[in-house]
Formats: structure tokens, sequence, C-alpha cells
């Protein structure tokens, strides 16, 4: 049954079997997708026509590779850009609620808690939509009145940083706010007691300690702006990020390009996942 | 002096958190209410009507297609469950220590290399020219490639495999804190496998499976991608609804309905299974 019972072979090779088709399933679509990225052929498609790098160099009429492409490597830098402010501010605000909801306590907090929770359970596009709506109807008030146009009211690169920021911050809360539960509340009181004011306490004592914890959160933060379209799709203005360009292309004009940009994509979280073990064993 | 000084700590940390609910979470979803209730006149201008949602219920695209949303959404949550399950049990209980902390790692590379990557990974497979299609004609089962992609199948793949892993990360972290001498202990006392994992393992990791659920459901009825990229013509999907009247036909304020529809739907049914497991929205992030 489990490992500290003697299993029978029937038991143990079945387990065995369905593991090794369930992890097939998984890492089927990221193995033929970085494949192919080396496919020397025109079409994302098999036979295999031998061995090139032109996906990613090539610059010529029919092969447009992925260093040559600047639609897409532009792209891939908003995304980056993107992804790290809405991390940048998720971290700072979700980390912020996090204490305020561990550490204080007023009126409404309950509804406020509830509040801030909510994005797990709101669909994406609802708070794209929503989002665009409220962002559109303020800047026409503001401009009807005031004469002003503001950009960040359009659609544009700050709308998708807050609109992402939205639901970022709640995962931040939730990922800081677990590390904090561990937290020696008499540390904090020690250092009050020791004439500290209370943001003192919290920049000196409790922000050390939940510093793995932000860490973390960043990073979780900024793979979650980067892969987000359900959001992003209605916020973008002329520039789209990278999740954004896949997918027009993918939908009206797909070359190999697309593997190649999935290859670096795979490598890069594969790099991000195994340093992030190696790490966590250290500890 | 002791009580001032903890107002402007209060203060410094309600008011970020207080900017980012009300302008982005409270006020949006006010605007997207006013706005679903709002519809063009005959002088073209916008006035208070139930247009939007009258348009819902009579054209029966619409609501048959909500139906088939939710339906398959919940179609999917148990298959995700069905799926998950073992490999949550193998990976935590069963596999050598080992193996498990490789293997999951190996689940968390594709939650993170995200939808777009791995669903286009699915067209290729999937294709009339894809794997498994060059695969069976080179073994000589099939001449002419079978229609995969682009069917029910395909979207349901795409479905399951985009969001089964948000089934199995809570499943497994409960699993982790179940003690294995009570299974040792029901296994000693002659208990048959079958009576194990449907009396102790399943009751113990429902907190587990119920967040699963609800995260898997919320983001199948709200996902695009996969039944954009990988479903038929004629596959019938709530999102793709919505898409089209904030981005083609700019119908904004019947996409505005159509959102509350779906958000209601989808609060609705989270509600219900928050209740029937007497559990709390916040554990569901964990």
């Amino acid at each position: 049954m489990i490992r500290s019972l003697p299993n029978s072979p029937l038991y143990k090779y079945s387990f065995r079997f369905y593991a090794i088709l369930f992890f097939t399933f998984l890492v089927m679509p990221l193995i033929v997708v970085a494949v192919l990225a080396f496919n020397d052929s025109n079409f994302i498609a098999l036979p295999w026509k031998g061995f090139t790098l032109d996906w990613f160099f090539a610059n010529t009429d029919d092969r447009l590779g992925l260093f040559a492409d600047e639609d897409l490597l532009q792209s891939i830098f908003i995304s980056v850009k993107t992804a790290f402010f809405m991390a940048l501010l998720s971290t700072v605000v979700g980390t912020i609620a996090a204490l305020l909801f561990e550490e204080e306590q007023f009126r409404f907090k309950g509804l406020l808690y509830f509040l801030a929770l909510s994005p797990l359970v709101i669909p994406g596009v609802i708070l794209g939509i929503s989002i665009l709506l409220s962002s559109t109807i303020a800047g026409g008030y503001i401009e009807k009145n005031y004469g002003l146009d503001i950009e960040l009211f359009r659609p544009s690169f700050w709308l998708v940083v807050l609109g992402q920021f939205s639901f970022g911050a709640t995962y931040v809360m939730l990922l800081v706010g677990a590390r904090l539960k561990k937290f020696d509340r008499t540390l904090e009181e020690a250092a009050l007691s020791l004439k500290a004011t209370r943001l003192q306490a919290i920049w000196y004592v409790t922000l050390p300690f939940l510093r793995p914890a932000i860490i973390g959160a960043f990073v979780v933060a900024f793979l979650i702006s980067f892969s987000n379209f359900n959001t992003t799709i209605f916020l973008i203005g002329s520039d789209p990020t990278l999740p954004v360009e896949l997918y027009s292309r993918v939908k009206f004009n797909s070359t190999p390009v697309l593997n190649a940009v999935s290859f670096v994509i795979v490598v890069f979280i594969t790099i991000v996942a195994v340093t992030n073990l190696f790490f966590s064993r250290k500890k | 002096m002791e009580k001032k000084q903890f107002n402007i700590t209060f203060y410094l940390l309600v008011i970020p958190v207080l900017l980012w609910l009300v302008l982005l979470i409270v006020l949006p979803h006010i605007d997207l209410l006013i706005s679903s209730f709002k519809a063009d006149n005959d002088m073209g201008e916008k006035v208070f009507s139930f247009a939007n949602y009258m348009a819902f219920f009579e054209d029966s695209i619409y609501w048959r297609t909500f139906i088939n949303t939710a339906l398959y959404a919940i179609g999917v949550t148990i298959l995700a469950f069905v799926v998950t399950f073992p490999i949550a049990f193998y990976l935590t209980k069963v596999v050598s220590n080992k193996y498990a902390s490789f293997l999951t790692l190996l689940l968390l590379i594709p939650l993170w290399v995200g939808e777009l990557v791995t669903i286009y990974g699915w067209m290729i497979i999937l294709g009339d020219h894809g794997i498994i299609n060059e695969f069976l004609k080179y073994i000589g089962l099939i001449e002419k490639p079978i229609p995969l992609l682009y069917t029910d199948l395909s979207m349901t793949i795409g479905l399951l495999y985009m969001s089964m892993l948000f089934m199995i990360v809570p499943i497994m972290s409960t699993l982790e804190s179940l003690d294995d001498s009570l299974i040792e202990a029901a296994s000693d006392l002659g208990a048959s496998k079958w009576d194990i994992f449907t009396k102790i393992i399943i009751p113990y990791s429902m907190p587990g499976i119920t967040s699963g659920s609800i995260i898997v459901f919320m983001l199948v009825i709200g996902d695009y991608v996969a039944p954009n990229i990988l479903g038929g013509k004629s596959s019938l999907w709530f999102t793709e609804q919505i898409y089209n009247e904030f981005l083609s036909t700019f119908n904004w304020n019947e996409g505005a309905a159509f959102g509350f529809l779906l958000l209601f739907l989808s609060s609705a049914i989270v509600w219900i299974a928050l209740r029937l497991s007497g559990q709390k929205l916040e554990r569901v992030g964990q």
C-alpha cells in the first residue's frame, strides 16, 4: 500500500505503469515543441527533415529566426518589463496585506480579507473586462470634465501591470502570510519593549524573517505575469506581451520560430525550477 | 504615545490595501454590473435596460453555450481528479523519496511554462501531420490521418492538461500530512486496499480535493486559449462569446452582461462546493 508496507508486484507495477503513462502525457507537449524547434522544415509538423538552427538565427525571405524576429523579441522584452513591475507592485502590496491581516485587528477585517482573496475565484477574463470597463469610464469622465487625456486609463502598458497586479497581490499575500503565521510574535514584542517604534520593529525584525518568502513570492508573481493571457488580452495597447503575440501567431501565422521561443521558455523555466529545488534542499 | 504609533502603522498598512481592493476589485465589478444594464435606445443613447440579459435568454445559442461550458467545466474537474489522484498518492506515499522530489519538480515545469506553449504543443501532437497521426501511419495502422485536432477530444485534452496540475498540488500537500501509521494500522487490522482508500485516504484528503476542484473548475470555465485553439468550429464556449463582444463586435454592454452571468455561475458553484465541504475560501489558495 505504502512504502513501509509490503506490496504485491502487481500493485507496484500497475502503479508504475500508470505513472509512466501520466508523465509521458505531461512532458510530451514540452518535448515535442522543443525538439521541433530544430527541424529543418517550414512547417510546424513532422516529418523530421534534419537538424537546423535556422529557427533561432536565420534571416532570409522564408525563414525568420527568433533572434532576427524583432516583433517577437520586442514582445519578450515587454513581457519581462510587465512581469518585473507587476511582481514588484504585487510583492509590496501583498506583503503589506499579509502584515495587515495577521497583525492588526479592525472593523470590517473579515470583509476586507474576503475581498483580498476573491481574485482566486474570479475568472481572469472577468477581471480583465471589468478593469477595462472601469478604466474607460474613469478616463471618459476625466476627459469630459477636465479635458485631460490620461494614458493609464486607456489600454496600455501600465493598465496591464495594474490588471495583473489585482490578482498577483493575492498570491503574494498568501505566500508571505503562510510564513508570517510561523513568526514568533515575542521577537516583535521584545523590539517594542526595547523602545523600537512599531514600524522599526516591522522593518528590522519581521521583514528580515519574511525575506525568503518575499523573494519566493516575487518569483511566483513574475512567472504568473509572464504567462498570463486571459486578463492581459483586454488591457494591452499597441504593444503585445509574449503570450498575446504567441496566441495571434499560433492562430494565424505559425512557423517553427514559435517552437524556438517555446524551447527558450522551457529551458529557462527548467533552470529556475532546478535552482529552486537545489536551494530548498540546502536548507 | 503608544496608541498614536499604533495608528500610524495601521494606516500605512491599510491604505495601500484599500486602494488595491477598492480601485481594482470593487469599483470595476460595480462598473461591470452597471454596464450590463445599459443598452442603446433608438436615439443611440445609453439607457437603463434589461436588453443584454434578454438577449442571453432569448437567443438559444447563448444559454446553450453557457450550460455546455458549465457542464464541460464540471466534467473536466472530475476527470482531473480521477487522473491525478493516483499520481498524488503515488508521489507522496508509494514511490521512493529519491524519485519523488524529481517527479514533483517535473510536475511544476508545465505549470510555469504557461498555457500557450503547452497548448501549442498539443496542437502539434494532434494535428493531421502531428506526432500521433504520423506514428499510426508509420506502423501501418491507418492510411489517412484521423481528425484529432479541432474536436471535442482535443479540447478536452487541452483543458485537462492546463488545469490538472492545480488539482494535484493541493491534494499532495494534504496527503503529505497524512500519518502513514494510520494506513499501517488499518492494514494490520485486515482492512482491504479499497477500504483504506475510501475510508481513510479519500476522506483525509478532502480539503485538498475541494481546493483543487475549485481552482480547476475556475480555470476551465474561464479559459479561452484551449477551446479557441484546440476546439472545433462548433465548440460552444462561453468565454469565447465574451471575447467576441469585447474584441470583435465591440458590444461591451452585452459582454458585461455575459461576464456578470459567468461570474454569477462560477461564484454560485464555488459557494456550493465550499458549503458542502465546510471549507473556507482562505484554504483554496494554499
